[in-house]
Protein backbone atom coordinates (compact mmCIF):
# COMPACT_ATOMS: atom_id res chain seq x y z
CA UNK A 1 0.00 0.00 0.00
CA UNK A 2 1.77 3.39 -0.78
CA UNK A 3 1.76 6.30 1.57
CA UNK A 4 -1.05 7.93 -1.02
CA UNK A 5 -3.24 5.46 -0.38
CA UNK A 6 -2.78 5.00 3.14
CA UNK A 7 -3.31 8.41 3.93
CA UNK A 8 -6.57 8.28 1.49
CA UNK A 9 -7.77 4.93 2.85
CA UNK A 10 -7.24 4.73 6.57
CA UNK A 11 -9.39 8.53 6.99
CA UNK A 12 -12.52 6.74 5.87
CA UNK A 13 -12.46 4.60 8.66
CA UNK A 14 -12.33 7.03 11.13
CA UNK A 15 -15.65 8.70 11.34
CA UNK A 16 -14.16 11.60 13.63
CA UNK A 17 -15.52 15.35 11.83
CA UNK A 18 -12.10 17.00 11.91
CA UNK A 19 -10.67 14.65 9.43
CA UNK A 20 -13.50 15.07 7.13
CA UNK A 21 -12.64 18.90 7.45
CA UNK A 22 -9.61 18.82 5.84
CA UNK A 23 -11.53 16.78 2.52
CA UNK A 24 -13.39 18.02 0.13
CA UNK A 25 -15.96 15.63 -2.26
CA UNK A 26 -15.07 12.63 -3.24
CA UNK A 27 -12.34 11.72 -0.56
CA UNK A 28 -9.54 13.79 -2.54
CA UNK A 29 -7.20 15.46 -0.77
CA UNK A 30 -7.48 18.92 -0.42
CA UNK A 31 -5.47 22.14 -2.23
CA UNK A 32 -4.37 23.06 1.43
CA UNK A 33 -3.10 19.99 2.39
CA UNK A 34 -1.10 19.28 -1.19
CA UNK A 35 0.15 23.05 -1.15
CA UNK A 36 1.28 22.49 2.73
CA UNK A 37 3.19 18.92 1.48
CA UNK A 38 4.77 20.42 -1.36
CA UNK A 39 6.27 23.43 0.49
CA UNK A 40 7.48 20.71 3.18
CA UNK A 41 9.21 19.27 0.56
CA UNK A 42 10.96 22.52 -0.30
CA UNK A 43 11.62 23.13 3.29
CA UNK A 44 13.36 20.01 4.11
CA UNK A 45 15.66 20.79 0.74
CA UNK A 46 16.40 23.56 2.26
CA UNK A 47 17.37 21.80 5.97
CA UNK A 48 19.62 19.62 3.74
CA UNK A 49 21.41 22.50 2.56
CA UNK A 50 21.80 23.75 6.12
CA UNK A 51 23.41 20.45 7.19
CA UNK A 52 25.64 20.61 4.56
CA UNK A 53 26.96 24.14 5.96
CA UNK A 54 27.05 22.78 9.93
CA UNK A 55 29.32 19.71 7.99
CA UNK A 56 31.33 22.71 7.02
CA UNK A 57 31.33 24.59 10.20
CA UNK A 58 32.15 21.40 12.48
CA UNK A 59 35.23 20.34 10.04
CA UNK A 60 36.60 23.64 10.14
CA UNK A 61 35.88 24.92 13.71
CA UNK A 62 39.37 24.66 14.87
CA UNK A 63 40.75 25.93 11.73
CA UNK A 64 41.46 29.05 13.66
CA UNK A 65 44.90 29.82 11.97
CA UNK A 66 45.61 31.60 15.47
CA UNK A 67 42.87 33.72 15.17
CA UNK A 68 39.97 34.15 17.88
CA UNK A 69 38.20 31.17 18.73
CA UNK A 70 34.14 31.12 19.26
CA UNK A 71 35.17 30.71 22.83
CA UNK A 72 36.37 34.71 22.71
CA UNK A 73 33.85 35.63 20.46
CA UNK A 74 30.59 34.68 21.43
CA UNK A 75 28.15 36.87 23.57
CA UNK A 76 25.69 34.03 24.88
CA UNK A 77 24.11 37.28 26.69
CA UNK A 78 23.39 38.15 22.91
CA UNK A 79 22.22 34.74 21.55
CA UNK A 80 20.15 34.11 24.15
CA UNK A 81 18.07 37.41 23.54
CA UNK A 82 17.99 36.49 20.20
CA UNK A 83 16.49 32.74 21.04
CA UNK A 84 13.92 34.38 22.55
CA UNK A 85 12.98 36.63 19.82
CA UNK A 86 13.15 33.78 17.66
CA UNK A 87 10.82 31.65 19.99
CA UNK A 88 8.55 34.18 20.65
CA UNK A 89 7.92 35.09 16.91
CA UNK A 90 7.76 31.36 16.41
CA UNK A 91 4.61 31.61 19.00
CA UNK A 92 3.04 34.60 17.08
CA UNK A 93 3.33 33.08 13.77
CA UNK A 94 1.03 30.32 15.10
CA UNK A 95 -1.56 32.72 16.54
CA UNK A 96 -1.62 34.41 13.44
CA UNK A 97 -2.53 31.49 11.18
CA UNK A 98 -5.11 30.35 13.21
CA UNK A 99 -6.55 34.24 12.81
CA UNK A 100 -6.02 34.03 9.16
CA UNK A 101 -7.99 30.55 9.17
CA UNK A 102 -10.96 32.39 11.83
CA UNK A 103 -10.89 35.16 9.79
CA UNK A 104 -10.40 37.48 12.42
CA UNK A 105 -8.24 41.12 11.15
CA UNK A 106 -7.08 41.86 14.50
CA UNK A 107 -5.66 39.15 15.78
CA UNK A 108 -4.19 38.18 12.32
CA UNK A 109 -2.38 41.53 11.90
CA UNK A 110 -1.63 42.06 16.04
CA UNK A 111 0.39 38.55 15.45
CA UNK A 112 2.00 39.32 12.41
CA UNK A 113 2.89 42.72 13.82
CA UNK A 114 4.46 40.91 16.80
CA UNK A 115 5.99 38.61 14.89
CA UNK A 116 7.61 41.17 12.68
CA UNK A 117 8.87 43.02 15.35
CA UNK A 118 10.63 40.10 16.91
CA UNK A 119 11.63 39.18 13.35
CA UNK A 120 13.28 42.82 13.25
CA UNK A 121 14.82 42.25 16.96
CA UNK A 122 16.61 39.19 15.86
CA UNK A 123 18.14 40.56 12.49
CA UNK A 124 19.19 43.81 14.71
CA UNK A 125 21.28 42.18 17.47
CA UNK A 126 22.40 39.64 14.65
CA UNK A 127 24.22 42.35 12.58
CA UNK A 128 25.53 44.36 15.50
CA UNK A 129 27.24 41.27 16.30
CA UNK A 130 28.87 40.81 12.97
CA UNK A 131 29.83 44.59 12.37
CA UNK A 132 31.11 44.00 16.15
CA UNK A 133 33.77 41.01 14.61
CA UNK A 134 34.78 43.03 11.50
CA UNK A 135 35.35 46.17 13.90
CA UNK A 136 37.86 43.66 16.07
CA UNK A 137 39.19 42.08 13.12
CA UNK A 138 37.46 38.75 12.98
CA UNK A 139 35.68 39.34 9.71
CA UNK A 140 35.03 36.30 7.50
CA UNK A 141 38.42 36.82 5.80
CA UNK A 142 40.24 35.62 9.42
CA UNK A 143 40.38 32.26 9.32
CA UNK A 144 38.57 29.23 7.68
CA UNK A 145 36.66 28.90 11.08
CA UNK A 146 35.25 32.38 10.62
CA UNK A 147 34.06 32.23 6.88
CA UNK A 148 32.33 29.05 8.17
CA UNK A 149 30.60 30.66 10.81
CA UNK A 150 29.87 33.80 8.97
CA UNK A 151 28.22 31.42 5.97
CA UNK A 152 26.50 29.39 8.58
CA UNK A 153 24.89 32.11 10.43
CA UNK A 154 24.78 34.66 7.27
CA UNK A 155 22.58 32.46 5.87
CA UNK A 156 20.50 31.88 8.74
CA UNK A 157 20.24 35.69 8.83
CA UNK A 158 19.45 36.20 4.96
CA UNK A 159 16.09 33.27 5.29
CA UNK A 160 15.04 35.38 7.86
CA UNK A 161 15.27 38.30 6.14
CA UNK A 162 13.17 36.60 3.10
CA UNK A 163 10.73 35.62 5.99
CA UNK A 164 10.60 39.34 6.92
CA UNK A 165 9.70 40.42 3.35
CA UNK A 166 6.93 37.72 2.57
CA UNK A 167 5.80 38.24 5.72
CA UNK A 168 4.99 42.01 4.80
CA UNK A 169 3.71 41.23 1.74
CA UNK A 170 0.96 38.70 3.34
CA UNK A 171 -0.18 41.45 5.89
CA UNK A 172 -0.73 43.33 2.63
CA UNK A 173 -2.41 40.87 0.62
CA UNK A 174 -4.66 39.83 3.04
CA UNK A 175 -5.39 43.12 3.33
CA UNK A 176 -6.08 43.75 -0.10
CA UNK A 177 -7.53 40.79 -1.35
CA UNK A 178 -8.99 39.42 1.87
CA UNK A 179 -9.07 35.88 3.38
CA UNK A 180 -9.25 34.00 0.21
CA UNK A 181 -8.71 30.47 -0.13
CA UNK A 182 -5.61 31.14 -2.29
CA UNK A 183 -4.02 33.95 0.37
CA UNK A 184 -4.72 31.36 3.06
CA UNK A 185 -2.47 28.83 1.61
CA UNK A 186 -0.05 31.08 1.14
CA UNK A 187 -0.38 32.21 4.66
CA UNK A 188 0.28 28.46 5.61
CA UNK A 189 3.23 28.03 4.04
CA UNK A 190 4.81 31.45 5.38
CA UNK A 191 3.69 29.58 8.60
CA UNK A 192 5.91 26.43 7.71
CA UNK A 193 8.54 28.32 6.70
CA UNK A 194 8.96 31.09 9.99
CA UNK A 195 8.74 27.66 12.39
CA UNK A 196 11.49 26.22 9.67
CA UNK A 197 13.75 28.98 10.56
CA UNK A 198 13.59 28.76 13.97
CA UNK A 199 14.35 24.78 14.15
CA UNK A 200 17.38 25.92 12.49
CA UNK A 201 18.10 28.55 14.80
CA UNK A 202 18.08 25.71 17.75
CA UNK A 203 20.69 23.75 15.69
CA UNK A 204 22.57 27.00 15.27
CA UNK A 205 22.29 28.53 19.04
CA UNK A 206 23.37 24.62 19.93
CA UNK A 207 26.23 23.48 17.74
CA UNK A 208 27.72 27.21 16.73
CA UNK A 209 27.02 29.27 19.93
CA UNK A 210 26.83 26.84 23.37
CA UNK A 211 29.01 24.26 22.12
CA UNK A 212 31.52 26.77 20.67
CA UNK A 213 31.69 28.86 23.87
CA UNK A 214 32.15 26.09 26.12
CA UNK A 215 34.77 23.97 24.99
CA UNK B 1 -13.06 4.56 -4.11
CA UNK B 2 -14.39 8.04 -4.21
CA UNK B 3 -17.80 6.73 -4.09
CA UNK B 4 -17.46 5.47 -0.22
CA UNK B 5 -15.54 8.25 0.25
CA UNK B 6 -18.68 10.35 -0.18
CA UNK B 7 -21.21 8.04 1.62
CA UNK B 8 -19.49 8.14 4.63
CA UNK B 9 -18.45 11.73 4.41
CA UNK B 10 -21.91 13.36 4.77
CA UNK B 11 -21.33 16.50 6.13
CA UNK B 12 -19.13 18.27 3.25
CA UNK B 13 -20.05 15.31 0.41
CA UNK B 14 -21.34 18.04 -1.71
CA UNK B 15 -18.27 20.31 -1.54
CA UNK B 16 -16.59 21.89 -4.53
CA UNK B 17 -12.79 20.99 -4.91
CA UNK B 18 -10.76 23.06 -3.06
CA UNK B 19 -13.75 24.14 -0.57
CA UNK B 20 -12.39 24.20 3.13
CA UNK B 21 -13.74 24.16 6.08
CA UNK B 22 -12.85 24.66 9.67
CA UNK B 23 -14.11 23.38 13.18
CA UNK B 24 -15.37 26.13 14.97
CA UNK B 25 -13.92 24.00 18.56
CA UNK B 26 -10.69 24.33 16.58
CA UNK B 27 -8.79 27.72 17.65
CA UNK B 28 -8.95 27.45 21.52
CA UNK B 29 -7.36 23.71 20.97
CA UNK B 30 -4.85 25.54 18.74
CA UNK B 31 -3.56 28.35 20.68
CA UNK B 32 -3.44 25.51 23.57
CA UNK B 33 -1.20 23.95 21.33
CA UNK B 34 1.30 26.66 21.06
CA UNK B 35 1.10 27.25 24.23
CA UNK B 36 2.42 23.91 25.18
CA UNK B 37 4.76 24.32 22.78
CA UNK B 38 6.10 27.51 23.73
CA UNK B 39 6.74 26.28 27.33
CA UNK B 40 8.44 23.31 26.47
CA UNK B 41 10.73 24.92 24.05
CA UNK B 42 11.06 27.77 26.60
CA UNK B 43 12.22 25.29 29.15
CA UNK B 44 14.56 23.16 27.00
CA UNK B 45 16.11 26.57 25.64
CA UNK B 46 16.97 27.74 29.35
CA UNK B 47 18.24 23.92 30.21
CA UNK B 48 20.23 23.94 27.36
CA UNK B 49 21.57 27.71 28.43
CA UNK B 50 22.17 26.68 31.64
CA UNK B 51 24.16 23.46 31.42
CA UNK B 52 26.41 25.04 28.73
CA UNK B 53 28.07 27.19 31.21
CA UNK B 54 27.55 25.09 34.36
CA UNK B 55 30.43 23.59 36.04
CA UNK B 56 27.83 21.30 38.03
CA UNK B 57 27.84 18.21 36.00
CA UNK B 58 30.96 16.26 33.90
CA UNK B 59 32.28 18.47 31.56
CA UNK B 60 32.98 15.91 28.38
CA UNK B 61 29.22 15.07 28.84
CA UNK B 62 28.06 18.86 28.30
CA UNK B 63 27.94 18.35 24.52
CA UNK B 64 26.02 15.53 24.44
CA UNK B 65 23.65 17.07 26.85
CA UNK B 66 23.45 19.60 24.50
CA UNK B 67 22.73 17.22 21.59
CA UNK B 68 20.07 15.34 23.18
CA UNK B 69 18.13 18.74 24.29
CA UNK B 70 18.21 20.33 21.11
CA UNK B 71 17.30 17.19 19.23
CA UNK B 72 14.32 17.47 22.08
CA UNK B 73 13.29 21.29 21.17
CA UNK B 74 13.57 19.99 17.11
CA UNK B 75 11.02 17.81 18.21
CA UNK B 76 8.74 19.78 20.24
CA UNK B 77 8.78 22.81 17.35
CA UNK B 78 7.96 19.82 14.92
CA UNK B 79 4.94 18.50 16.34
CA UNK B 80 3.33 21.93 18.47
CA UNK B 81 4.22 24.80 15.99
CA UNK B 82 4.92 22.57 12.58
CA UNK B 83 2.25 20.36 13.75
CA UNK B 84 3.71 17.39 12.00
CA UNK B 85 1.11 14.51 13.59
CA UNK B 86 1.03 10.86 13.08
CA UNK B 87 -2.63 11.17 11.65
CA UNK B 88 -3.52 10.13 8.37
CA UNK B 89 -3.12 13.38 6.57
CA UNK B 90 0.48 13.42 7.43
CA UNK B 91 1.71 10.44 6.25
CA UNK B 92 3.38 11.94 3.52
CA UNK B 93 4.42 14.69 5.35
CA UNK B 94 6.22 12.24 7.93
CA UNK B 95 7.77 9.74 5.11
CA UNK B 96 9.03 13.36 3.35
CA UNK B 97 10.41 14.39 7.16
CA UNK B 98 12.18 10.76 7.47
CA UNK B 99 13.98 10.60 4.73
CA UNK B 100 15.17 14.60 5.19
CA UNK B 101 16.55 13.15 8.20
CA UNK B 102 18.15 10.11 6.75
CA UNK B 103 19.65 12.71 4.45
CA UNK B 104 21.11 15.23 6.73
CA UNK B 105 22.53 12.18 8.93
CA UNK B 106 24.34 10.46 5.98
CA UNK B 107 25.82 14.41 4.79
CA UNK B 108 26.86 15.69 8.43
CA UNK B 109 28.13 11.36 9.65
CA UNK B 110 29.79 11.53 6.65
CA UNK B 111 31.36 14.71 6.08
CA UNK B 112 32.49 14.31 10.06
CA UNK B 113 33.66 10.93 9.59
CA UNK B 114 35.74 11.63 6.59
CA UNK B 115 37.23 14.73 7.49
CA UNK B 116 38.63 13.27 10.53
CA UNK B 117 40.31 10.34 8.62
CA UNK B 118 41.98 12.83 6.36
CA UNK B 119 43.10 14.74 9.41
CA UNK B 120 44.35 11.45 10.64
CA UNK B 121 46.13 10.19 7.83
CA UNK B 122 47.60 14.56 7.00
CA UNK B 123 51.40 14.83 7.49
CA UNK B 124 51.54 17.24 10.54
CA UNK B 125 51.76 21.24 8.76
CA UNK B 126 55.45 21.77 9.95
CA UNK B 127 56.65 18.61 8.45
CA UNK B 128 54.86 19.81 4.62
CA UNK B 129 56.10 23.10 4.86
CA UNK B 130 59.76 21.58 5.28
CA UNK B 131 59.29 19.32 2.12
CA UNK B 132 57.94 22.60 0.21
CA UNK B 133 61.22 24.11 0.82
Amino acid sequence: MSAFEAAVGHERDLPDRRYTAERTAGGLLSKRIIVGYGFWIFLLSDIVMFSAFFATYAVLVDATAGGPSGRELFNLRNVAIETACLLLSSFTCGLASIGARKHRGSWFFGAMAATCILGVAFLFIEVREFAGMVAQGAGPTRSAFLSAFFTLVGCHGLHVTAGLLWLMTMMAQVFAKGYRADILRRVLCFGLFWHTLDIIWVAIFTVVYLMGAGQ
Amino acid sequence: MSDSGQQREPYYADAPPGYEHFDEHEPAEAVGSYLVGLGLATLLSIVSFFISGTTLVWGPSIPVALIVLAIAQIGVHLVFFLNITTGPDNVNNVMALAFGVLIVLLLLAGSLWIMENLNHNMMPMDQIMRMQR
